[in-house]
């Protein structure tokens, strides 16, 4: 993505990595968390059942556009958690996106490019606060991005004064809302869709075919053996969260597609992020995880939204399903570490 | 760090300040409940379908300072000389509703000079952090203390702390469980807000066809009044309710629910809205499936307005007038020297139909900016309410 | 997460609990606040009454005394926030208005308190549940299950049950005294008994901890229960506030995310093992301070929150300064 993420030479023999091929790491990395698929599939197909359209081309392909920011988002968040940190303010970053965009764009096609432009080196820089701070400074990244989360919040709605200015024209929304019409079969084909899978494919590449990747996992395995091995722990870290930051300025860019301008925006995102990660197979405090899995935690999610949709049952029960299913998952995934030894 | 808490609870403060009623902590005491909501009021329902008919006293061309069968009462008390140190606690600017009233208060303070100081403190939408507040505020020597509550029952007891403490005391938006304030100012409220979308929507649909009703959050009781009169005219004309779904102001929530029930009912002949600042989404949803948009109902917001006149849609917009937060300030000016106010003010509450809708449009104004707030005659409109001068 | 580094470290009793250089450092950071926050009112024309700023830190400091805890020994809870609205709720609805059932409302959110506690510590040492997976499970839990039973405000606390929110005992309000006593209380815990030096050496090195004899899991377990019975009293102290208790006041009160950033801006690490609670009463003192500053300052709302979190991430740097690891 950009030049801090190019890591440093490699000398994983001495690290946590894990070892082997890395088509055999991302088979083993998919054993490791299959459960989530197994979820996922047996969710999908109770909504069918629900709903015989649901799988129709291309109301399939409307299901997964809407889960497109939330599946880009956990990408980015695994890497923070895979190096043994939390991403806190992705959410308020995703609200400064939609709301930036509108006021600086402002219904004016031409400046959607320069925009986008920006917004990503916006990100960036976010991403690079959030990580200096928390190697150089020492600051928990709880903490960090639970400030961060404060300033970006503050800040956005300071500039323009609390209620949202301006408009995101047609080539701005495109993103988020449109796509490729009169697919065979398909029908519409969204470009949400194709930003998930072009994000996805970098993430899987980043993490599971580069040097950077396998130190991401050294350093949240163990990051004292990680530095005594030669990884420049901070910058490892320090580039984590500037995918993080990246992935919500993208994500941001989906949903500002998808509903146009919203105080809201990015209001709790964070949260469903890391609860994606972690049905994902992830752990909190760093080293295991991998991309895919994540992603499909992002789904499993919004197939739990849909599902409890169409069941009719109380909106509020969605949450007690939510909190026992994150549960759930951290404590197999505990298990199966434990007798995995 | 007040403003965020998990996922959208801030959603939920939102919407305690979108409506207002008054007596909401009575219950139905209706022998023959019409709704099942434990938050109906027969008489209070009734009261507000009638008021909606009385023409309000007072200019036409200014609504905040109209009122409903007003009933005036001395308040030759709290008469004193300028200037004056007028107080205010917000519950919050934490949606664009509360922004648009607070940048007009504002405005509207300076066109009083005799408002020599003008205190304001923000309770970032929680109700302890008002009881403090308010505390606070007792020991300023304010001459009028004005109240926007954050709840009701939990205001209560603060605002009957500053009653006693015989400072003169204005509320206004939401209410408060004691009639120890001079004047409650209120537009008349969410039952006649509910019913006006629900007419119209009856009108619109043909008998048995389906409506979907999209609300925020349940529990709040300005939007529970709402749906519970929206509920009554629906089953009094034969409208058949498919869902009555929450989506917690998350405007992807609202796009998604609206195309699941098309995917699932095949078609949906209306959508029934507690609060218009989602309309543009449920509209986008049928757009985004190539669908034309059935009737809808929304409020004034300026996005909604725009997209009703862009698209010709069936549409209307009942409103919960922003205008209101110009009266605190014209009531308190007026009680301090001395002239008589009613004691329970209700201004009226304008419905946007496609007759008057060109009326209310403001292309150059933001796309969070309310119709009714009654400010354009003011200085700095309307750049100050984020508007664009030139266009 | 906590690396092992140190092994002679396992009971330090010696010096747990003791203000530390850090804990006069915050107190020297308090000072200054107020110190500068009075210059600026005064100079504005307004005043700090003290007693109200005091009664401001009441209901997040009760519950940031807990969170202290269960931060010192290395966990966190995300739940306290749906703790409070539990309480709140329940003490009306039993209490239902009625002085002499107040005892019995008393009664039922202690229980409720030791039951959250104890489920969020079992999850956590049982099945081996990350502290904010879990308490944050809880926390949605709590929730759904407000939302799912309650729209409004319930049942009522009698007016006799005001005091704690309302009473004074001369110049001082009651809830002052209570959050003061609380302070003392948790640092006497900390500082004499042996759970107090367990929870330091659980925190600082759960295995170093636990392979020295010290049963962590009961100790986490301990902390967890304490933190819910704070939140229990902060509960009561705001439903007495409220007269009755709906599910969004714990919530909109921020407790969760805002008693961590009170415990850490206090000088206790978040990895546990570090600090106590008098700075943490510190901590919670200047977020008052700074509220009642920024009131008569009349600052923009959403400057506010800016100002929050540069400060909460500053006086963690700070603080971080002094104890470099290159790794962590």
């Amino acid at each position: 993505m950009s030049a801090r993420t190019a890591p440093p030479p490699s000398r994983e023999r001495f690290g946590t990595a894990p070892t082997g091929s890395p088509g055999r790491r991302i088979g083993r990395a998919l054993l490791g968390t299959a459960p989530i698929f197994v979820i996922l599939a047996a969710l999908l197909v109770w909504i069918t059942i629900e709903n015989p359209n649901f799988t129709d081309p291309p109301l399939f392909l409307l299901f997964l556009r809407r889960a497109a920011p939330l599946m880009v988002l956990a990408a980015g968040q695994l890497f923070v958690i895979l190096a043994g940190e939390f991403d806190l303010s992705v959410g308020a970053l995703i609200t400064l996106v939609v709301i930036v965009a509108a006021r600086l764009i402002d219904g004016e096609p031409e400046r959607t490019w320069p925009v986008i432009a920006l917004l990503l080196l916006f990100g960036l820089v976010v991403g690079l606060v959030n990580g200096l701070i928390t190697t150089r400074l020492h600051v928990p990244s709880f903490i960090t991005t639970l400030g961060m989360l404060l300033i970006l919040d503050g800040a956005t709605s300071y500039w323009t004064g609390g209620s949202p200015r301006g408009e995101l024209p047609e080539n701005f929304r495109q993103w988020g809302r449109l796509g490729i019409e009169d697919v065979p079969v398909l029908g519409q084909l969204p470009y949400a869709v194709f930003a998930v899978l072009i994000f996805g494919s970098i993430a899987v590449l980043i993490l599971h075919f580069t040097a950077y990747g396998k130190q991401v996992y050294a350093t949240g395995g163990n990051p004292r053996a990680a530095f005594l091995s030669g990884v420049n722990v901070s910058a490892v870290r320090t580039a984590a969260f500037v995918l993080s930051a990246t992935s919500a300025v993208i994500a941001g860019i989906l949903l500002g597609g998808f509903t146009g301008v919203s105080p809201d925006a990015g209001q709790g995102r964070e949260f469903q992020a890391i609860s994606a990660v972690v049905l994902g197979g992830a752990v909190l405090g760093g080293g295991r995880g991998a991309v895919v899995p994540a992603m499909a935690g992002a789904l499993t999610l919004e197939a739990i939204f849909t599902l409890l949709n169409i069941l009719g049952l109380e909106s509020p029960l969605q949450y007690v399903v939510q909190g026992v299913i994150i549960i759930v998952a951290v404590a197999f995934a505990a298990f199966r570490q434990r007798t995995a030894r | 760090m007040r403003r965020r808490t998990f996922a959208s609870w801030r959603a939920f403060s939102i919407l305690l300040t979108l409506a207002v009623t008054a007596g909401a902590s009575s219950m139905a005491s209706a022998q023959t409940p019409a709704s099942s909501s434990p938050f109906f009021n027969q008489e209070e329902f009734e009261r507000q379908l009638a008021q909606r008919s009385i023409e309000p006293e007072g200019p036409a061309d200014e609504p905040w300072i109209q009122a409903i069968q007003p009933e005036n009462v001395d308040t030759g008390q709290y008469a004193q000389p300028a200037p004056w140190h007028v107080c205010f606690s917000n519950a919050g600017v934490n949606n664009p509703w509360r922004v648009v009233g607070w940048t007009t208060m504002q405005a509207e303070v300076e066109l009083h000079p005799e408002i020599e100081r003008f205190t304001a403190v923000d309770a970032e939408g929680d109700d302890n952090k008002q009881i403090s507040d308010i505390q606070d505020l007792l020991g300023q020597e304010c001459d009028a203390l004005i109240v926007s509550p954050n709840t009701t029952e939990a205001l209560t007891p603060a605002v009957e702390q500053a009653c006693a403490a015989n400072i003169l005391v204005i509320v206004f938006d939401r209410g408060v469980n004691t009639d120890c304030p001079v004047t409650f100012i209120h537009p008349i409220g969410g039952y006649a807000f509910g019913a006006d979308a629900a007419e119209f929507l009856s009108e619109q649909v043909p008998e048995g066809g389906n409506v979907l009703a999209l609300r925020i959050l349940p529990g709040v009781d300005v939007l529970e009044t709402r749906w519970a009169a929206a509920e009554i005219i629906f089953n009094q004309n034969n409208i058949n309710v498919v869902g009555v779904e929450f989506s917690e102001g998350d405007r992807a929530r609202v796009k998604s629910i609206v195309t699941d029930y098309i995917t699932r009912f095949g078609q949906i002949d209306g959508i029934w809205m507690d609060a218009g600042q989602d309309a543009v989404a449920a509209i986008e949803a049928f757009e985004d499936l190539g669908l034309d948009v059935p009737p809808i109902t929304g409020e004034d917001q300026q996005d909604f307005l725009q997209k009703w006149s862009e698209d010709d849609l069936t549409a209307v917009a009942p409103t919960y007038p922003n205008f209101q937060w110009r009266t605190p300030i014209i009531a308190a000016t007026m009680i301090l020297s001395g002239q008589q106010v009613p004691a329970e003010w209700v201004l009226p509450q304008p419905v946007i139909t496609a007759e008057n809708l060109d009326q209310y449009l403001q292309p150059n104004m933001p796309p969070q900016h309310y119709a009714l707030c009654g400010c354009e005659n003011m200085p700095g409109f309307p750049e100050r309410w984020g508007g664009d001068p030139a266009g | 997460m906590s690396v092992v580094t140190a092994s002679d470290r396992t009971l330090p009793a010696r010096w747990a609990g003791l203000p530390s250089s850090g804990t006069w450092a915050i107190y020297g950071v308090l000072l200054l606040v107020l110190a500068v926050s009075w210059t600026l009112i005064l100079a504005t024309g307004g005043n700090i009454n003290l007693t109200n700023t005091l009664v401001r830190s009441v209901a997040l400091g009760i519950v940031a005394v807990g969170q202290t805890f269960v931060i010192l020994g290395g966990s966190l809870d995300l739940s306290v926030a749906y703790q409070v609205s539990v309480t709140a709720i329940t003490a009306s609805v039993v209490m239902d208005g009625r002085p002499d059932r107040v005892w019995l409302g008393v009664l039922a959110v202690l229980g409720v308190g030791v039951a959250i506690g104890l489920a969020n510590g079992l999850i956590i040492t049982v099945l081996h549940v990350n502290a904010f997976i879990a308490t944050l499970g809880m926390s949605l839990i709590l929730r759904g299950g407000l939302n799912a039973g309650f729209d409004n405000f319930a049942g009522a606390v009698p007016r006799e049950f005001e005091w704690f929110g309302y009473g004074d005992a001369g110049p001082v309000p009651y809830s002052v005294l209570v959050l003061i006593a609380l302070v003392v209380a948790g640092w006497f815990v900390l500082r004499f008994t042996r759970f107090g030096h367990h929870l330091y050496a659980v925190g600082e090195s759960e295995d170093t901890a636990r392979l020295s004899g010290v049963r962590s899991a009961r100790v986490i377990i301990g902390a967890h229960v304490l933190c819910s019975l704070t939140a229990v009293l902060t509960g009561l102290f705001i439903v007495s506030r409220l007269r009755a208790g709906a599910p969004w006041v714990g919530p909109d009160g921020n407790y969760d995310l805002e008693s961590i950033a009170a415990v850490v801006l206090g000088g206790t690490a978040l990895a546990g093992g570090r600090g106590g609670v008098l700075g943490t009463f510190a901590g919670v003192v200047i977020l008052a301070l700074l509220d009642n500053a920024f009131n008569q300052l009349e600052v923009n709302a959403f400057l506010k929150d800016v100002v929050r979190g540069v400060i909460i991430i500053a006086a963690v740097a700070l603080y971080a300064f002094r104890q470099r690891d290159p790794i962590r």
